[in-house]
């Protein structure tokens, strides 16, 4: 960090000069992720309907379950979080650097259209079959290819603007992102490494094999969830959190030192996916050790994000946008805690496999990244399309509570689902003989599967509220500006 | 390097002077819990990495100091169930399947072991109640290819049907359309006849053609009037269930180029007494014979 004063300014004492920032492509990746949003949402409701009766895949190849699936994962994580990144990274590192974005307008564009036209491409290539096989890592070698021109530029117009800032000191949120942005590059480039089958080919095979590809691939797949979902989005956190609470930050020291733990433990932690594997269990244990000593630096981004509400809890009952930030914060302290919970061996030897899992990473998903998102999308369309304010405060609050008993379904049914097929699967009689066959299994999950699909319903039916109420801020007459 | 040092009226604490945005920092200290939960776990990490395998090297690893292995633990809960259900398994395995039937406590252990076996081995293709599907014979019903005496579904199970077991059960219908031996009219008029064993069709001069060629081509592993041959594992053709359909088209499509499936032999994955178990179970579904 430098210390340098810059252009002779100091602190707040310095005239506020007038900055145009890029707010073009911020608006662009505002559009995309409410569109992917829907997209994403939508999806998973028919692949949840899709296991509570079957039929409706209606024998189509491409609305299969195995095609499907990733389209919805890849647009949930990549389409809907990836453009809510792109949006909020743009809008945070202009605004914390006192300075335009840098790389112009033009490649401000490519990053959108590409990382578009990249999202478009993977989903068409999953529907149509073409896949590595790899979790989170779908995309064939020549998307692979196409998507790292894409975040290579992402990194320049990024770490440019933090160079080229205004400010002698760089934001916390700027830590997160770069973090962000530096280690998806190494962990896509690592993971996606390939041998085409010919250059006319889309297949192609791993370099990895085995049980090294099985690590490697939950190395990048952990991370992505690290990083990715979680440090980029505690980027996101702490700009909109002291922005709408209109408080300091908590606490400096422990955003310092919550970082650099986070980061450093993170990385190692993605053996934990494959405990009871022929993965050797030296690297089970430390990838289950790492995970929980990866427990409080986590919980350090909740506790930075909730105290920083002392002295302003009252408005969260006169602003439901920051409703949903503080309550993906509460999401954000229980997942972090039930990962590594669920990392330690004997503990994964009930809950791998089971729908405990896919539970456990909606709470993440859908309470943490999906609401922190929705917190910063109230926050920001009406700034980008200089409104007075959003359409209705009365569709927020609707839209929260509707997501909210979403999330509640969601993630309950799974717990009672993913607990239940655990100790069906490892039950016996007293010959010793299974208790129930895995066909039994599946028949008793399936009142759960239809309370997780409404769940789903739900949080689609949310925003889809949100996405009126968006619309409505941009267009109705009641929001318009007036000047002062 | 701060700037502008300011105390916060409502924690009383200072800021960091630092201000991007209008987002300030308070220069609170971590909190206490925190470190030590932090600390804590970090201990409780080097110390579980001395108790369990934990650190790699070049030849190998090291073990940590109570000999854990995942491996080895595996290993033995699935020898202590084996040996478990070996307790009640043994009472079967060298008594006479016929034996076991007419013995009401051996027939429980048989019950038990054959219903779970079923469900986690059987049922994908042939059904929960064995009611079969398409392609995948039934079980409870007295449409037996391969016969259905307590021997016959031992037999069946124990090596499958052309599965590649030297011993397994193995016939193969000819492929008279593609191979040439009937023409497409022929195998035409076959299937009028065939239609007409079942009732789906009323006799016709078509079907009578049918029969006589049927009598030449069919007869010798379908039986004179298309009761099937178990001997030969011909299906009987008169029944209600058809494996491949009963529509005439079905019938043309499967003389023209039959559909023959495969019954994996379970003895490659199943103990003698637990496939015992399964014939017991499966001859008791509703189609068993004596």
């Amino acid at each position: 960090m430098s210390d340098v004063m810059m252009d002779g300014f100091v602190g707040t004492h310095a005239p506020a000069r007038a900055v145009v920032y890029n707010d073009n492509v911020v608006k662009k990746f505002t559009i995309a992720t409410i569109f992917w949003a829907v997209v994403a949402f939508l999806v998973g409701v028919v692949l949840a309907l899709e296991l509570c009766w079957p039929e409706l895949n209606l024998g189509f190849s491409f609305t299969n379950f195995g095609r499907l699936r990733p389209v919805h994962t890849s647009g949930a994580i990549f389409a809907f979080g990836g453009s809510a990144l792109f949006a909020t990274s743009f809008y945070i590192v202009q605004r914390t650097c006192r300075t335009r974005l840098f790389g112009g307008e033009a490649m401000a564009n490519f990053i959108f259209w590409g990382y578009q036209f990249f999202i478009v491409m993977a989903a068409l290539s999953y529907v149509m079959g073409y896949s590595q096989g790899q979790e989170y890592a779908e995309p064939e070698w020549h998307l692979d290819l196409f998507l790292t021109v894409i975040w290579v530029s992402y990194a320049v117009v990024y770490i440019g603007t933090v160079l080229k800032r205004e400010e002698p000191h760089i934001y916390v949120s700027n830590w997160f992102y770069m973090a962000f942005i530096l280690t998806i590059a190494v962990l896509h480039l690592v993971n996606n490494v390939a041998m085409p089958v010919s250059v006319f080919s889309a297949k192609s095979y791993s370099a990895y094999s085995g049980v090294q590809n099985a690590l490697i691939q939950w190395w990048y797949g952990h991370n992505a969830v690290g990083f990715f979902l979680t440090a980029a989005f505690l980027g996101m956190m702490y700009y909109f959190i002291p922005k709408q609470a209109g408080r300091p930050v908590y606490s400096y020291r422990l955003s310092v030192v919550h970082f650099w733990s986070l980061v450093f433990m993170y990385i190692w932690a993605g053996p934990h996916h494959l405990h009871y594997t022929s993965l050797p269990d030296w690297a089970q244990t430390l990838g289950m050790v790492f995970s929980i000593v990866l427990w409080m630096p986590s919980w350090g981004g909740m506790i930075n994000g909730l105290m920083t509400l002392s002295g302003a809890w009252d408005k969260l009952r006169t602003d439901p946008a920051l409703r949903f930030t503080v309550t993906s914060v509460g999401f954000y302290g229980m997942s972090t805690f039930e990962g590594p919970v669920m990392s330690i061996r004997s503990v994964n030897s009930l809950s791998h496999y089971t729908d405990w899992t896919i539970g456990h990473v909606h709470s993440g998903a859908l309470g943490w990244v999906a609401f922190v998102s929705f917190g910063a999308l109230y926050y920001l369309v009406p700034n980008l399309w200089k409104r007075s304010g959003m359409y209705s405060t009365k569709l927020i609050s609707w839209h929260y509570w509707v997501a909210t008993m979403g999330i509640v379904l969601y993630i309950t049914s799974l717990w009672v689902a993913g607990i239940m097929q655990g100790l069906m699967w490892r039950a016996y009689d007293q010959f010793g003989f299974l208790q129930y066959s895995f066909s039994e299994s599946v028949n008793a999950v399936h009142p759960y599967y239809v309370i997780r699909m409404l769940g789903g319903l739900l949080f689609l039916t949310g925003a889809l509220i949100m996405v009126y109420n968006m619309v409505m801020t941009v267009y109705s007459s009641t929001t318009e500006r007036r000047e002062v | 390097m701060p700037t502008k040092i300011e105390k916060d009226a409502f924690s009383g604490r200072d800021t960091t002077g630092h201000e991007w945005d209008g987002l300030k920092e308070l220069n609170t200290p971590l909190p206490k819990w925190w470190l030590w939960t932090f600390i804590t776990t970090a201990v409780w990490a080097v110390i579980f990495c001395i108790f369990y395998p934990s650190v790699p090297g070049i030849h190998g690893y090291f073990k940590g100091v109570l000999g854990y292995s995942t491996r080895a633990t595996v290993t033995a809960d699935v020898a202590a169930l084996a040996a478990q259900r070996s307790q009640v398994l043994d009472k079967i395995k060298d008594v006479p399947i016929a034996k076991v039937r007419q013995d009401p406590n051996l027939m429980a252990v048989a019950n038990t072991a054959g219903r779970i076996a079923f469900a986690n081995n059987c049922q994908p293709c042939h059904g929960a109640g064995g009611e079969g599907r398409p392609g995948y014979p039934a079980l409870a019903a007295d449409r037996w290819i391969w016969g259905g005496k307590l021997e016959d579904i031992q037999q069946t199970i124990t090596y499958g049907i052309r599965s590649g077991h030297p011993e397994a059960r193995q016939s193969q219908m000819l492929r008279f359309g593609v191979d040439g031996i009937l023409k497409p009219e022929e195998i035409a008029s076959v299937a009028d006849f065939v239609s007409t064993l079942y009732g789906k069709a009323k006799p016709s001069p078509a079907s009578a053609k049918g029969a006589a060629i049927f009598a030449e081509n069919c007869v010798a592993c379908h039986g004179d009037n298309g009761e099937g041959k178990r001997e030969v594992g011909g299906p009987p053709l008169k029944g209600a269930v058809h494996l491949y359909g009963d529509t005439r088209e079905a019938i043309i499509a499967q003389v023209t180029n039959p559909r023959m499936g495969v019954m994996p032999n379970w003895n490659a994955r199943l103990d003698a007494a637990t496939i015992k178990s399964l014939a017991l179970y499966v001859h008791a579904l509703g189609g068993g014979e004596n």
